[in-house]
């Protein structure tokens, strides 16, 4: 009973933060750029996520006729469900967690990979041109970012010797992994925003030039649900990075320790909607040069380094 | 046929025998204007092209006259149509005017063979007035659908919708007027398969969000690289030159507006500039600095909103709205001078509308002091940013060469490194009398385009800075009979400035007969309307020069072998209106 009340807890947190995102971004994106952005709906605006929910839900759901409908009406909900399914992995206090899995590093790879499939289906069932140069870019800069994505965590994973995310959070009762682990925190979140595709990193979707990129073609909810997945997946990684970097749950008694981690996730949410605040879109070609040729040695140099003080140090 | 004076036409007629040149024209504006015969178009332009010394590199416009119901057309060849084309000579600092005429049969031989840029304007001449030139690769509508009926620009096409049966769109002609615009590579020589791949043809537009209003480009790709591109234009097509012959010389102003829509009143300069010469008028000092002002003015505003959009293109998503915050205090102050904004239509013949209100120093003192801090911000946030640099530094380069060949006038070709800005070269309002420098690049590329034009905003605010301090005093319009409408306190005191009054208002003053064009260096490159009087209340002929056409048809030259993120920074960076294209 108890384990049911967390797993729908975790569910209504997740999709509360990212329908909450909507309304954050917004807001933060307009004080950055001199303006004033949604204030209009209830108190300080907050009545938009709800109005921009009825709007997306009460709007038409329309396939192309010229789309493959199976493929085209699956592959926004693997991107929900992937990220929805890694939030159980997150210790979000001593004993407040879903799931304490001995290979959770792992589950969340293994599960961002497969929420590639969701935006290289839905760009190719959407038979569109725009769309389908969006699934090839997202495909490719994926396949690059995951590779060291896994390599950076590697660091940690050897620290707290574990794979266990509640593990790795108590491994750093002694102080946080940012500190050890500086460059795999860096590597991390490059590749964490690669993984979300947010500016600098939103080549699949880069507006001035795709329109819309693999979504052109989606309207309604199943837009929609690339909407709010593009806000879990931010969710997401800002909870990871305070899990593996910034001791999770920990800190000083006077705050319970969830309400820890919520600070520490919304100051990397906060992170992320500045990067989009400041930063234009490098090609993708370049992206890829700055993938191969700067991140993966450098999540290699890392990984030896790491190594090589743990065996110096037994 | 002997020339006294003129070298140019004396060279000409000693190399090509006497028949060559028919005759030579006078103009208001001293332009070397003269008629050949179609004959010998093509050897005469190659000759002034590549071998005469101090070439005439550039074509800066080719257009066509009807002259079938042209009443003063003394000591010019019979002509039912004439082709007109005007070369510049960087090298020299001269135009010539060549004019072909064309009588009973309505066909030329082509120019594509020794200017490529030739072959938008030929097509242009051939929608608008079905002068048929042989030899022309593609010889199409461009600025009309294809489905158009007749050639707008002739004398006995109609002007106003009105005057024809009521249009109804019926589906037949919506699911024709679509099918006509779909795409066939075939039509156009292009492949669709390569060795090893199929191509991709992307449309790109007309409604797009990086072709900034309705351009629409048909990319052939291969992967994501450029293989070519068919800019197809015409979209945002107004019959701006037909408006021009059926209003008065006053009432057109506004039209000139909403040319470069991002230029105000610099196009009201770039028209009555060409008027008051035909006219003779000359400007008071006052009158003249006060354009200037109003104009350097708006060339920040349109930089401003270039360097948001560019920005933005670029995937950077806050500049656009500083620049455009900042743009409002331009607006703020252009409508404290000339109570509106975008669109003033505030120049008038022979002067301005009213005189600066009360504490307008103040205001444009403000504003020069506080757009310094700015643009500073703006060169760190935009300009040294090392992604912007990765996306702009080294892409759609051309040379000063290419650039001339193309026609490409204002921050494209001083990103060559060519030092040519009309301000300096053909100084006009008095500019001459104002210090400031003109930025040039190294490279051509779209990173030296964006940085000349950051500088140029700095040289207005001190060409504007000067202007606050030297405001000379006097009238704000000339006491020229042509300048309408005359200044109200001698009106009410004079029959016959009263008299000359209620005609100009009521009909339009009266222009002599003649011809004149005075090229300006407007926000985007060099604009100039060509006009031609035949002694009436309205233009005979309003040509419009736009900068935004010869770039724009650069474009496929330009683009090929990148890809279509380079595609975008190259548009950014070019600085294109749509209605400066199409007109």
């Amino acid at each position: 009973m108890n384990h049911i009340l967390i797993i729908v807890g975790v569910l209504v947190l997740a999709l509360t933060i990212a329908a909450g995102l909507i309304w954050v971004e917004r807001r933060l994106l307009s004080l950055w750029q001199d303006r004033l952005g949604p204030n209009r709906v209830g108190p300080l605006g907050l009545g938009q996520v709800l109005a921009d929910m009825i709007k997306l839900f009460f709007k038409e759901d329309w396939i192309p006729p010229f789309a493959d409908k199976p493929v085209f009406v699956l592959a926004p909900g693997i991107l929900v469900l992937t990220i929805l399914l890694t939030f159980a992995i997150i210790p979000f206090g001593p004993h407040f967690y879903v799931f304490n899995s001995n290979i959770g590093i792992l589950f969340f790879l293994g599960n961002s990979s497969l929420g590639v499939y969701s935006i290289v289906l839905g760009g190719w069932a959407s038979n569109n041109k725009y769309s389908m140069i969006g699934a090839m870019r997202a495909s490719a800069q994926m396949l690059t970012y995951e590779v060291f994505m896994g390599l950076s965590l590697m660091g940690v994973v050897m620290m707290a010797d574990s794979f266990n995310l509640n593990t790795i959070v108590e491994a750093q009762k002694g102080g946080w992994f940012i500190i050890p682990q500086f460059i795999g925190f860096v590597v991390f979140f490059i590749a964490g925003v690669a993984e979300t595709h947010r500016l600098p990193f939103d080549i699949p979707e880069a507006e001035g030039e795709l329109v819309a990129g693999y979504h052109s073609e989606y309207s309604g909810m199943k837009f929609g649900m690339f909407f709010v997945g593009e806000y879990l997946g931010i969710t997401l990684i800002s909870a990871l990075i305070a899990t593996l970097f910034f001791g999770g749950w920990l800190g000083p008694s006077f705050l319970p320790p969830f309400v820890w981690l919520m600070i520490k996730t919304f100051f990397f949410i906060g992170i992320f909607i500045l990067l989009r605040a400041s930063l234009p879109r490098p090609r993708y070609d370049q992206l890829m040069t700055f993938g191969w040729k700067v991140l993966l040695p450098l999540a290699l140099l890392n990984l030896l380094i790491t190594g090589a003080i743990l065996i110096f140090l037994k | 046929m002997s020339f006294s004076g003129n070298t140019i036409i004396d060279e000409l007629a000693l190399k090509f025998g006497g028949q060559a040149v028919l005759s030579q024209q006078l103009t208001q504006d001293k332009i070397t204007t003269f008629w050949i015969s179609k004959d010998y178009l093509v050897p005469i332009l190659k000759y002034l092209k590549n071998e005469i010394s101090g070439p005439f590199k550039m074509l800066y416009d080719l257009t066509c006259i009807d002259e079938r119901t042209r009443t003063h057309r003394e000591g010019q060849p019979p002509s039912d149509f004439t082709v007109v084309y005007h070369l510049t000579s960087l090298e020299r600092n001269e135009d010539l005017r060549i004019k072909v005429p064309l009588k009973d049969n309505y066909t030329l031989p082509s120019i594509t063979s020794v200017w490529e840029s030739a072959n938008w304007y030929e097509r242009e001449v051939y929608d608008m007035f079905g002068v048929i030139f042989s030899g022309h690769p593609r010889l199409t509508r461009i600025l009309m659908p294809k489905s158009w009926q007749g050639h707008p620009l002739r004398k006995d096409h109609h002007t106003r919708a009105t005057e024809i049966d009521p249009f109804s769109l019926t589906d037949k002609i919506r699911e024709d007027e679509e099918l006509n615009l779909t795409f066939s590579p075939e039509e156009y020589g292009m492949k669709r398969q390569s060795d090893g791949s199929d191509f991709m043809f992307l449309n790109l537009g007309p409604q797009h969000p990086g072709t900034h209003g309705l351009l629409r480009l048909v990319v052939q790709l291969h992967g994501e690289d450029i293989v070519d591109i068919v800019p197809d234009i015409g979209f945002h097509h107004r019959g701006a030159e037909k408006m021009g012959e059926r209003q008065s010389w006053h009432t057109f102003i506004p039209y000139t507006d909403r040319i470069d829509y991002l230029g105000g009143v610099m196009n009201n300069l770039a028209y009555l500039l060409s008027v008051e010469k035909l006219g003779g008028i000359e400007v008071p000092e006052r009158a003249s600095v006060i354009r200037i002002m109003m104009s350097e003015l708006f060339r920040i505003a349109s930089h401003l909103v270039w360097l948001g959009t560019f920005a933005q293109d670029l995937g950077q998503l806050s500049p656009v709205f500083y620049t455009f915050s900042d743009r409002e205090r331009i607006f703020d102050i252009v409508s404290a001078i000339t109570g509106a904004r975008m669109h003033p239509a505030w120049f008038r013949i022979g002067g301005v509308a009213h005189d600066l209100p009360d504490g307008w120093e103040k205001l444009m003192q403000d504003l020069v002091n506080y757009l310094p801090k700015r643009l500073r911000e703006f060169d760190k946030m935009i300009m040294k940013n090392r992604i912007i640099k990765a996306r702009t530094v080294g892409i759609g380069v051309f040379t000063t060469e290419e650039a001339i060949e193309w026609g490409v006038t204002g921050a494209g070709l001083r990103a060559t490194g060519y030092n040519w800005d009309y301000r300096k070269t053909r100084p006009y309002s008095g500019i001459d009398q104002f210090e400031f420098d003109i930025p040039l690049g190294k490279n051509g590329d779209c990173y030296d385009r964006a940085i000349i034009r950051m500088e140029e905003m700095r040289q207005s605010l001190r060409i504007i800075q000067q202007c606050i301090n030297n405001m000379p005093a006097g009238h704000y319009k000339s006491d020229h009979a042509l300048a309408i409408p005359p200044r109200k306190d001698k009106t009410m005191t004079d029959i016959e400035t009263l008299i000359t009054h209620f005609v100009g208002v009521s009909w339009g003053p009266v222009f002599p007969s003649g011809e004149a064009m005075v090229p300006i260096e407007a926000t985007k490159g060099s604009n100039g309307y060509y006009l031609i009087s035949d002694g009436s209340t309205s233009a005979y002929r309003a040509r419009i020069r736009t900068p935004s056409f010869p770039h724009m048809q650069m474009l496929p030259f330009i683009s090929k072998g990148y890809t279509i993120p380079d595609l975008l920074s190259i548009l950014g960076a070019m600085d294109f209106v749509l209605a400066d294209l199409d007109r």
